[in-house]
């Protein structure tokens, strides 16, 4: 049992680690995903590239959506600009990978403030409409622009390429996704220790609150569609590595809505809640896909019947979590971690 | 520039308008009366055009019979997902409820895709079909039946909330929440009462549309055109309502009939975007004051 949590500053507070044993157990944790692909068969690699990828998108999302209460219909189409400039660089260039998706999360970033702009005049659900708005525009343009974009065909990309190295298949994608994903969520979680995250959340908690505390809204708001789109286009860009091709479909509303659904899921507002529910949304087909081929041989219609049941899931997870955990996972996760804490008593 | 081909289109167009208002309609009244975006609208339409597939084409029962089966159908649905999933959300963020509704439309469009499968259908012919000239412009008789069809029922719509008692109780819960709750209006069966009445005209605008348009489970997205009308008029406002499904109906088929396809949701959120950075609130809405 774990006594007393007594902090004297507010850097203890914050800090990311509050004992060695949990720096021992992220330890554990990153060497895990260091052995895996070495252990894993191909399609567990498979799963964790596309985990990897969901991951950091969904982190985007949260950024902007779970900790600066600004509701995002217009994922997938950051992600569509991420991929699309990877598409393109890959396609005209040379450059190395990293420079790429470099490229891939600044473009993205731009686009992201640009869309973000209405968002001082409006919010809540005029905000996401307002960002469906932005994602037709930017389907319009994936699919129409067809000297950059290749129209509907859309472009194939050579694999990604550094030093030389060529990475073109899962186990070698593997360490080019993880790692990334590893970074680039220390960094979202340290944007949290920040007077930049402190902001977000104040913004969250009551943006007119928050303006007469003396922050600027606009640009925080903006600070926060920048760097929710700057991962959400590093996400895109890995997708467009992983799978090869980009076309208009590979980034369709579903996918926004996917997300949403993952960091609901999750758990909103909590950096761990967006790994849970990425990890969490993306494995659920899958394992729906493992029902269906065990009922096929007993009922041969099973797989017609995968694609709508994955829509019912999806849509049952969402109003379920809202409904009766609305903390998502991540609060799960707390609660079983402070049943093992303050063991033998009750929590 | 052809005047008479313009002319056609743009009848056309309004005459699509008049079901969009419809929808536009529904979608208000459960905005005003308990402040929920409902994303599922479009679903609950597709919903109720299959219930009547089901019940015209499968069960072969008379046209005058299944259509109000099938909104009756999907009236029942919209009560019951207000008791079920929207009343438990009450007090919750705007965001949880407009992702309940968005969970909602998932669930529907994988429910339509099992019983009835992905295939497009076409619904059975209930309209008269004789063609209909307005002078010299020709109008699809369905579109232009559909329109009938739509007007009157929004009439009748607009006299139920100026006269009836439930009309009353609902734009008095509409104005002022706890104000109509302590003259002795029972706010909960009020809010089940929006529900209930969007979920009826957007059933039998959901009907109509398919009857013009096809079928599929896929036939939801035309929400998300909903969705532009509703905030180019304002979110409360019946009158912008009808006048923005007017006129983006007549936008979308213009563009859809002089640039192509693709340029209809484009046309229609462009016109989303300029209104969202001018007049946030819409042509006719109500310009909310937030106070601390």
């Amino acid at each position: 049992m774990r006594i007393g949590d007594a902090k004297q500053t507010y850097v203890a507070d914050e800090a990311l680690w509050t004992s060695s044993t949990q720096q021992i157990w992220f330890g554990l944790l990153l060497l895990a995903l260091l052995v895996f692909p070495f252990i894993a068969n191909s399609y567990l690699l498979y799963l964790a590239c596309l985990v990897g990828i969901a991951v950091i998108s969904a982190t985007g999302l949260n950024i902007l959506t779970g900790f600066t209460g600004l509701i995002s219909l217009g994922q997938a189409g950051f992600m569509g600009v991420g991929g699309y400039t990877v598409a393109w660089l890959s396609l005209h260039t040379a450059v190395p990978f990293p420079l790429a998706l470099l490229a891939a999360g600044l473009l993205t970033a731009a686009v992201g403030v640009i869309v973000g702009l209405p968002s001082l005049r409006v919010k809540g659900l005029y905000l996401a409409i307002a960002t469906l708005a932005a994602s037709v525009f930017l389907h319009f343009i994936f699919s129409e622009w067809t000297s950059v974009t290749g129209g509907m065909a859309g472009l194939s990309l050579r694999p990604a390429q550094l030093l030389g190295f060529s990475f073109h298949n899962d186990f070698r994608m593997y360490f080019m996704i993880m790692p990334l994903a590893v970074i680039m969520l220390l960094a979202a979680r340290n944007v949290f220790r920040t007077r930049v995250g402190r902001a977000f959340i104040a913004i969250r908690d009551r943006d007119i609150s928050a303006e007469v505390l003396g922050i600027p809204l606009l640009k925080y708001k903006l600070l926060s569609f920048g760097l929710s789109s700057f991962y959400a286009g590093v996400a895109g860009g890995l997708f467009a590595y992983f799978f090869r091709v980009v076309t208009p479909e590979s980034f369709p509303l579903a996918m926004s809505i996917f997300y949403l659904a993952a960091i609901i899921v999750g758990g909103m507002g909590s950096i761990l809640g967006g790994v849970l529910g990425a990890v969490f949304m993306t494995l659920v087909p899958e394992g729906l896909k493992l029902l269906t081929a065990a009922v096929t041989p007993f009922y041969p219609q099973a797989p017609v019947f995968m694609s709508p049941l994955l829509g019912v899931v999806f849509g049952v997870l969402i109003v379920g979590f809202l409904l009766f955990e609305p903390n998502g996972l991540a609060e799960i996760w707390r609660r079983i971690r402070r049943f093992f804490h303050l063991w033998p008593f009750r929590t | 520039m052809d005047w008479l081909f313009f002319g056609e289109v743009s009848v056309a167009g309004l005459a699509t308008g008049g079901l969009y208002a419809l929808i536009a309609l529904g979608f208000v009244i459960i905005y005003k009366a308990t402040r929920v975006i409902n994303f599922a609208i479009g679903e609950i339409m597709m919903f109720a055009a299959y219930l009547f597939l089901s019940f015209a084409g499968g069960m072969q029962l008379p046209p005058l019979i299944a259509l109000p089966l099938a909104v009756l159908g999907g009236t029942i649905l919209g009560g019951v997902v207000e008791k079920v999933m929207i009343r438990p959300m009450l007090g919750e963020s705007p965001i949880s409820v407009v992702m309940v509704t968005i969970g909602l439309a998932s669930i529907l469009v994988g429910m339509a895709e099992i019983i009835w499968t992905a295939d497009p259908q076409l619904l059975p012919d209930f309209l008269p079909r004789e063609p209909v000239f307005l002078g010299q412009l020709y109008l699809a008789p369905k579109i232009a039946y559909g329109f009938l069809i739509a007007a009157a029922v929004l009439l009748l719509y607009l006299l139920y909330f100026r006269f009836s008692r439930g009309g009353v109780a609902l734009r008095a819960t509409a104005s002022d929440q706890a104000a109509a709750y302590s003259m002795g209006i029972n706010v909960r069966r009020v809010f089940n009462l929006a529900w209930v009445f969007g979920s009826l005209a957007a059933s039998l605008a959901g009907i109509l549309v398919a009857a013009t348009g096809g079928l599929s489970p896929q036939s939801g997205v035309i929400g998300l055109s909903v969705l532009v009308i509703v905030i180019v008029g304002g979110l409360d406002s019946i009158l912008g309502a009808l006048i923005a499904g007017l006129f983006v109906g007549w936008l979308e088929t213009v563009a859809g009939a002089f640039f192509g396809g693709e340029y209809r949701m484009l046309a229609t959120f462009a016109v989303l975007a300029i209104i969202l950075v001018f007049r946030p609130y819409g042509l006719f809405g109500t310009h909310e004051i937030e106070r601390l």
